[in-house]
């Protein structure tokens, strides 16, 4: 479905990104984890055309996606949650719901409001508060629906599980789950390996912008040396 | 001054309010969503009122026919708007952010020369509504009753404009958009054509806002710039990004000028104050008691106001000491080798040299942007010929002065700017600059308003212009290396510490403002000295040397030698004097063709000249 490969990412003259390369299948829940200042926000960046690439490959669906635009990467399919939720504060929760909406190019079930709220039922009893005077949780909620209603097929998810009470994280897990059984595949990073487990299938460990490691999560589980090396603080 | 006389001119207010806020409101729209500083909006007002004319003029006749020509007129215009986006923007929205009010300005210019060619120089006053055109008697008095539409209009449109906003798809864009672009391109959302509907939309409310006073002001060639620089200053007032605001400004503005009309003349201590006369003045005061008060306007909130954006310059060094002297070895000899002629035309060259270089150092160092450089040249050169005609000074004394007097009105309006940031601070240097030439226009008795001053000359020691070449030569020299030395001083490094990162400055216990308070004097004080030369030389001045052309001939200048470079002002200078005087001579719409040239620029060169890509890179958002 998604398939990066060779990707570098400079900021100025800093290399961010080396020779980074990733795949998600078709409805697969996979993780890119690794600590703080990994890369993993710069990763999603690029793969939404958010930031250049200086080299590599990305494929989409069998689309070349590396310097489409933004929006261009958004209609083929891709949805983007970042980090920091980037809601628009001045506009209710519908509002932003609205901002999202977008008719999907190929078949498949839409996302309507109605929907979203199911999926999230803190946010149904919300629609008409502004997204500024959410709580972090809400809107983490928020930004995720958002997104759904551009119908993607793909999920990036940006650490969603970040800055969230044990209560609301685990109400993330369910969404994510219960999402992924609706067939969307979803690429998200952590740096929570208890989040991980949660909710994905396979995982890369990612370090100083470069891949170390990738395999199941049971793999991952099993080896502890990866995870003193690359995870532990 | 009685009670309906006062009711009178309340209702101006009023009605002159409502054009107002329709162009502000534009502005400010497409400022919110594409952050381009739209200074063609006046020009749009303008295009609008005269496309009017020539409509209304035609098919006015009846009433129908009458705001139906007006209607079209703003469409027309907002079409314009569109293909300006479409044509020019959007291929500049990579470049510097500077590039793209070049842009803007450059298409200021072509759109006062096409108007130049269809309608002519001369003010045009236009049809009256018909069924409008009587009038009607309050407290005694008489009032236009189209007064009334136009009283009308600006709230109608400004419901209009709420029920868009926060009825529409769009608006919820436009909203969305104006808060993080970025986010809104992530979801899908193709900016592109966003940027489109919002240029339609704003520069059709500049449109109708010309079109709507058609029967009130006559249409003419100076409302451009005069329209920017009252709705810079409405949605500085406002607060960016709020339509209320903007109307409220408006009103509060036109208000405070229809009361100053009112009082008329007063007799005080002796004096007679003519408030009459004082509009635009008093336009400043609301502006600054106003931004003292609320830094980001009447409604303004700080999350909506851009982060200061102004370019990241690496720092360049001087050129060495023996470029140095060979370049001034050569520039000192060559009038020994030149005609009459070409003396004057370097010696104007050293002048807008050293002007540009303290336009330079404010941008580059000092990190702010000034859309009203020419306003420090400008007092420069009022200081010199009024100490020299007025107090009787020596053309020696009036020189030496005229910097002082520059310094110190730019540390004056420094003082309000620097409490600004980004795009607001530009702004308000411009409508400092607006204010200081209607006070150079506007005070006959002093100033000899819109004719100037004559006989303005220099000692007879420097009567030969060879002779007054080599002081020009010697300022100049002392002026920019002086500017140089600074730029590698402590105060320089605090200054760029400052631009950088102003957060980590302040950490460090650099008080930026300060910072950039002393700036605004050091970079008056250099662009007055190039103004009093300039006064000089000439032997007369006029409003003209603090107008907001020169302005941007200075922004130009810096930008067409490259602002990565401190070499980069001295070559933009040279160039562009000698392209306007190679075109002056030649035909009568060199603005126009000046304004395709800069087009032609930032389209054919988005980076700049000097690859200016690199230091002026954006930080990422
Ligand atoms: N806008 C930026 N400019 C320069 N460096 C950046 C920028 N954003 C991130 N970086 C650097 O890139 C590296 C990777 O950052 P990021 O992708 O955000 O990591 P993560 O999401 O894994 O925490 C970090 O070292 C960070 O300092
Ligand atoms: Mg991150």
């Amino acid at each position: 479905m998604l398939s990066v490969r060779n990707l570098e990412v400079d900021y100025g003259q800093a290399h961010i990104l080396s020779n980074l390369a990733l795949e998600v299948l078709s409805g697969e829940v996979v993780v890119l984890i690794g600590r703080n200042g990994a890369g993993k926000s710069t990763t999603m960046k690029a793969i939404m055309g958010l930031v250049p690439a200086r080299a590599g490959e990305i494929r989409f669906q069998g689309h070349k996606v590396d310097h489409l635009r933004p929006y261009a990467v958004a209609r083929l399919g891709i949805g983007y949650v970042p980090e920091d939720r980037r809601i628009f504060t001045d506009l209710s929760v519908r509002e932003n719901l609205d901002v999202g909406r977008r008719t999907p190019s190929g078949a498949g079930a839409l996302w309507t409001p109605d929907r979203v709220f199911a999926l999230f039922p803190n946010l149904a009893e919300m629609q008409d508060r502004a997204g500024g005077m959410l709580s972090g949780g809400e809107q983490q909620m928020l930004a995720i629906a958002r997104t759904l209603m551009g119908n993607p097929t793909l999920l990036l998810l940006d650490e969603p599980s970040e800055g969230l009470a044990p209560l609301i994280v685990e109400q993330m897990a369910e969404a994510i789950l219960t999402l992924k059984r609706q067939g969307l595949s979803v690429l998200l990073s952590e740096q929570n390996l208890h989040f991980a487990h949660l909710v994905a299938d396979r995982a890369y460990v990612i370090e100083k912008g470069r891949i170390r490691y990738s395999g199941t999560m049971a793999e991952l589980a099993a080896d502890k040396e990866v995870r003193d090396a690359y995870l532990s603080l | 001054m009685d009670f309906s006389s006062i009711v009178v001119q309340f209702l101006n207010g009023l009605a002159g309010a409502s054009s107002l806020f329709l162009v502000a409101a534009g502005l400010s729209l497409i400022f919110g969503v594409t952050r381009v500083v739209n200074f063609a909006h006046g020009s749009f007002y303008m295009l609008g009122l005269f496309l009017a004319y020539s409509l209304a003029g035609r098919f006015g006749g009846t009433p129908t026919g009458f705001w139906i020509s007006l209607l079209v007129s703003a469409l027309v215009v907002g079409v314009v708007g569109a293909l300006v986006e479409i044509v020019i923007l959007r291929r500049t929205y990579r470049s510097p952010e500077l590039f793209q009010l070049l842009a803007t300005f450059a298409v200021v210019l072509v759109i006062k020369d096409v108007a130049l060619a269809i309608w002519g120089a001369d003010s045009l006053l236009g049809r009256r509504a018909p069924g409008l055109s009587g009038s009607f008697q309050f407290f005694g008095k008489v009032i236009p009753a189209y007064d009334l539409v136009l009283i009308a209009a600006g709230p109608v449109v400004l419901g209009l404009l709420w029920l868009i906003v926060r009825r529409t798809r769009f608006g919820r864009l436009v909203r969305a958009a104006t808060q993080d672009r970025e986010m809104v391109g992530a979801l899908g959302v193709n900016e592109a054509w966003l940027f489109t509907g919002v240029f339609f939309l704003g520069s059709f409310l500049a449109g109708l806002g010309g079109a709507i006073v058609l029967p009130r002001e006559p249409a003419n060639l100076s409302l451009d710039i005069a329209v920017i620089a009252d709705a810079f200053v409405v949605v500085v007032v406002g607060g960016m990004g709020s339509l209320p605001g903007a109307y409220l400004a408006a009103l509060l503005i036109a208000e405070v000028k229809a009361l100053c009309i009112a009082i008329g003349d007063v007799s005080m201590f002796g004096y007679t104050v003519s408030f009459s006369r004082l509009t635009l003045v008093v336009e400043f005061v609301v502006m600054a008691v106003v931004l003292v008060v609320r830094p980001y306007g009447l409604l303004g909130r700080p999350s909506a106001t851009p982060r200061a954006q102004v370019a990241i310059m690496a720092a360049s060094r001087p050129p060495r000491g023996r470029w140095i002297l060979l370049v001034i070895a050569v520039l000192a000899v060559a009038p020994l080798l030149i005609d009459r002629y070409s003396i004057v035309l370097l010696n104007d060259v050293l002048v807008f040299a050293l002007f540009a270089a303290s336009l330079h150092f404010f941008m580059g160092t000092g990190g702010m942007i000034s859309f009203g450089h020419a306003a420090y040249f400008g007092i420069g050169a009022y200081a010199a010929a009024l100490l020299l005609k007025r107090a009787g000074l020596q053309m020696e004394v009036a020189l030496t002065l005229a910097p002082v007097a520059g310094g110190i009105a730019a540390l004056f309006f420094g003082w309000f700017c620097v409490r600004l940031s980004g795009v607001y601070l530009a702004m308000l240097t411009l409508a400092f600059a607006q204010i200081a030439w209607s006070i150079a226009y506007q005070w006959d008795a002093l100033t000899g308003g819109s004719n100037g001053m004559v006989g303005v000359w220099p000692a007879a020691w420097l009567a030969d212009k060879a002779a007054f070449y080599w002081l020009t030569l010697g300022v100049t020299v002392v002026g920019v290396l002086w500017l140089w030395r600074m730029a590698s001083s402590p105060f320089g490094y605090g200054l760029r510490a400052g631009r950088d990162s102003p957060l980590r400055a302040e950490a460090l216990g650099i008080d930026v403002r300060r910072q950039q308070w002393f700036t605004f004097g050091v970079v008056g004080a250099v662009a007055a000295a190039a103004g009093a030369l300039y006064a000089f030389s000439k032997g007369s001045i006029s409003p003209d040397v603090m107008g907001i052309q020169r302005s941007v001939d200075a922004l130009v200048m810096v930008l067409l030698g490259g602002v990565h470079s401190l070499v980069g002002p001295l070559v933009g200078a040279a160039v562009l004097t000698w392209l306007q005087d190679e075109i002056i001579r030649d035909t009568e719409y060199w603005r126009g063709l000046l304004g395709l040239a800069i087009l032609a620029l930032v389209l054919l060169l988005p980076q700049g000249l000097a690859g200016a890509r690199d230091l002026w890179r954006r930080k990422p958002a």
